[in-house]
């Protein structure tokens, strides 16, 4: 039976048939929905750990134990676990175990570019891209047996256009698989020195079996077409030159690490002239070049950003080979000087969130603020223009403490800001930093008690699993203080005047402090509350309201209004109204 | 032999393109199409642009549809239509609700939200329908139908007969709606 599914969709049902038995991830777009497809299958166990590298621990006890198991997360995620990793190459695994590493090409919604096959590279494991719905369901069961068979954790890397889209997809029933025996090893498992370094001869000896299986696997295949053009290719590209090129000969890569070097060096020797179409870094040409082939890549395909088949089918037309019908004409542009211009649409903080009002008081305190990832990053954006920095999960912490470092006149000027589920992730041991090394920064946590910005993933402090079942929560209070904070707080932000005391009033102490500014996420509360109204007579048109950025509040004729549809009656504009010209009710909202 | 078709849906978050893309590639299914699917969401459901590229032909291999390659664009909002513009083939279809949604740098005063899109668009493309969607999913029972009202317009410019589109409406959407649903699709289509 075939099915329309996502790469991400047909990923956890790959895992399931493929006899996965433990998930565990940290949500990141764009790998989130695996896990939460993955938990829809029965017999199972699927997790959220609080960070990417927990997550890979937990999957590689779950593989010594005997299962097969897979851990997902998006590009940066990688980045967090790469300590585990690097030596999980060396102890290898025992149940199959994947390393799904979702990169976001494009940067959709990431804060950075970064080619993640370099890790594979680095790390000495296999990597295998998937180039659509199919490959990607396909090659967890491949990965799983290339895992088991040269004891090694595998990557699995897809790309955005590969896990969001959705292509069709052929189903199987679940191949049961029996939990491998646990031998005590720990020659193999305790990765001391002495250990270790014959670990690491072990590991250029797999590295060598792998590069002879990476000739035959079938994962690595040539489609010969016409000979004047050879193209070597991988993951999503692979479709954008099938639909560019369609009489080209193709070397198509499926298993990326370590490359096929005597099918790459077979297919050159066959082709008039070699090309390597792919996106981002060029992790395939530098190797080619390194082989001693001529090859033409980034000279004419972009190293920045998503392809498309349209940026291919023009680099290939600048070559001067032939593309196919649909792309020889360049498109006939229907906007020109004339067309009005179209205002950008950037994303933002949802009508009711309960960020706004952080933001709100943050900014009228005229504070330097250190952010994070999460929702929160867009108050970073006209109006609220509130954060002044954005560099990672868990660094707002640490950021905040180095400019007070940096300069004394930073303190009682600066705060950081992190959510709830980025705060356990890895803002906690930041927050240590600050009180054992004596610092006295100010943390506000704004806790919308879910992790809002990638769809509404539990956490630890939420008080459910992934699963469904009822979890003990975090206290986070009780958390902070254990750190050896003294100072902390608990505050509703929505209630501004309160809240702007108690920042007052911490970033003037000698201490590192902690606020909790807790208020629910505002998609979290269903029930629809009584949406606010403008008194047109009492409004005087100052636009104070529209400094917050509210999507439910506009401007017309001179006038504030309110979308009913969209409010959902939190108050804040009716708090910031100096003429009281905004109340509750008088509305419905749908 | 299937003829191929793209089509682009595009809006803003909330507006129900998702839904509208589900029909699409049910219909699709359920009449033989290989199908290609690509959307961004993620940052959707905070107000941003929303984009749905639906490709339906006998093999589909890129999920993009190339710059002027769009059959028809499906727009929920003024300027997503312009934005998405440059997508579509010269003598493509464009449908546009005759909505108009602020973008956040239009609320505060720093972008203005220009005034004559529906005109620039038609004078670009001979194939442009207008429809007041909003309006008529108010008069159905639930304005959130908007994206249905438009979904059976653009059913309309598709080779693919209205009982299909009836069964994958029903088959996609939560029983409790699908009476105001039918009757969403029921006056788009007789537009």
């Amino acid at each position: 039976m075939k099915q329309l599914m996502s790469g991400n969709v047909a990923i956890a049902r790959g895992a399931y048939e493929a006899g996965v038995t433990v998930g565990v991830g940290y949500p990141g777009t764009p790998s989130t929905e695996i896990l939460e497809n993955f938990i829809k299958y029965p017999g199972i166990h699927a997790q959220w750990s609080p960070n990417e590298k927990v997550a890979l621990e937990v999957g590689a006890g779950a593989s010594i134990g005997g299962a097969r198991a897979i851990v997902t997360m998006k590009h940066v995620g990688v980045n967090v676990a790469a300590d585990p990793l690097f030596t999980l190459a060396y102890t290898g695994v025992n149940g199959g175990l994947i390393l799904l590493s979702a990169d976001d090409p494009g940067m959709h919604s990431s804060q950075n570019e970064q080619d993640n096959r370099y890790y594979a590279l680095a790390a000495k494991i296999p990597c295998l891209e998937p180039a659509d719905s199919q490959e990607a369901k396909d090659m967890v069961a491949q990965a799983l047996e290339i895992s088991e068979r040269f004891d090694t954790p595998v990557m699995l890397r897809t790309t955005t256009r590969v896990s969001h889209s959705q292509s069709m997809v052929e189903i199987k029933d679940r191949q049961p698989v029996e939990l491998k025996p646990y031998n005590k090893n720990p020659q193999k498992h305790v990765m001391s020195p002495g250990n270790a370094k014959v670990r690491r001869v072990q590991l250029e000896q797999r590295l060598a079996q792998l590069k002879e299986y990476s000739e035959t696997c079938g994962l690595n295949f040539i489609s010969w077409g016409d000979k004047q053009v050879g193209v070597i290719t991988s993951g999503i590209s692979y479709q954008y030159v099938q639909e560019v090129l369609p009489n080209a000969s193709l070397l198509k890569l499926g298993f990326t690490n370590p490359l096929p070097e005597k099918m790459i060096r077979h297919f050159a020797a066959q082709v008039d002239k070699l090309y390597v179409v792919e996106e981002l870094d060029p992790f395939i040409e530098m190797q080619v070049k390194a082989m001693g082939l001529d090859v033409i890549g980034k000279e004419i395909i972009a190293n920045i950003g998503e392809l498309s088949a349209y940026d291919v089918a023009q680099a290939f037309k600048k070559q001067g080979v032939s593309v196919a019908p649909q792309y020889v004409q360049s498109a006939n542009p229907l906007i020109d000087e004339q067309a009005p211009q179209a205002p950008g649409r950037p994303p933002v903080l949802c009508a009711g969130c309960p960020h706004r009002a952080s933001f709100h008081v943050l900014r009228k305190l005229k504070l330097t603020v250190t952010g994070d990832i999460g929702c929160y990053t867009l108050g970073s954006a006209p109006p609220l223009s509130a954060i002044d920095t954005c560099l990672c999960m868990g660094a707002s912490v640490g950021m905040s403490y180095g400019m007070e470092l940096a300069n004394p006149e930073f303190k009682g000027k600066t705060v950081a800001v992190i959510g709830d589920s980025t705060f356990l992730h890895s803002g906690v041991t930041g927050l240590m930093d600050v009180v054992y090394n004596g610092g006295s920064t100010t943390l506000i946590i704004l806790d919308n008690r879910i992790t809002a910005m990638t769809g509404h993933q539990q956490n630890p402090a939420t008080g459910k699993t992934l699963m469904g079942q009822p979890a003990p929560e975090v206290d986070i209070e009780a958390l902070v203080k254990a750190l050896g904070v003294k100072r902390v707080q608990v505050v509703d932000p929505i209630n501004i005047g309160v809240f702007e005391k108690i920042i007052k009033e911490e970033i003037a102490a000698a201490e590192p402090s902690v606020i909790v500014a807790r208020r629910p996420c505002a998609l979290l509360n269903k029930e629809s509350q009584q949406p606010m109204t403008v008194i047109k007579d009492q409004c005087i048109g100052c636009k104070m309201c529209m400094q917050i950025g509210c999507p439910a509040l506009s401007f017309n004729d001179k006038k504030a209004t309110i979308d009913g549809i969209q409010c959902n009656g939190c108050g804040l504009c009716s708090t910031i109204c100096k003429q009281q010209a905004i109340v509750k009710g008088g509305q419905n909202n749908a | 032999m299937l003829k191929p078709i793209d089509v682009m849906l595009v809006g803003v978050g909330g507006q129900g393109t998702i839904l509208a893309t589900k029909v699409l590639a049910r219909v699709a299914q359920d009449i033989g199409y290989d199908i290609k699917v690509s959307e961004i969401k993620g940052m959707a459901q905070r107000g941003g642009s929303v984009v749905t590229q639906v490709r339906l032909a006998p093999q589909v291999h890129s999920p993009l549809i190339p710059l002027g390659g769009a059959d028809v664009i499906l727009s929920f909002e003024k300027l997503e239509a312009l934005r998405w513009l440059d997508y579509l083939k010269p003598d493509g279809t464009m449908i546009i609700n005759d909505q108009a949604i602020n973008p956040v740098p239009v609320l505060i005063g720093a972008a203005t939200y220009p005034d004559n899109v529906l005109d620039y668009i038609k004078g670009k493309v001979q194939k442009t329908e207008v429809v007041n969607a909003l309006d008529i999913a108010v008069k159905c029972g639930n304005a959130r139908t908007a994206n249905v009202v438009l979904l059976a317009v653009l059913a309309k410019h598709l080779p693919i007969d209205r009982q299909s589109w009836e069964q994958a409406l029903t088959a996609v959407v939560p029983e409790k709606f699908i009476e105001v649903n039918r009757a969403a699709f029921n006056e788009g289509y007789t537009l």
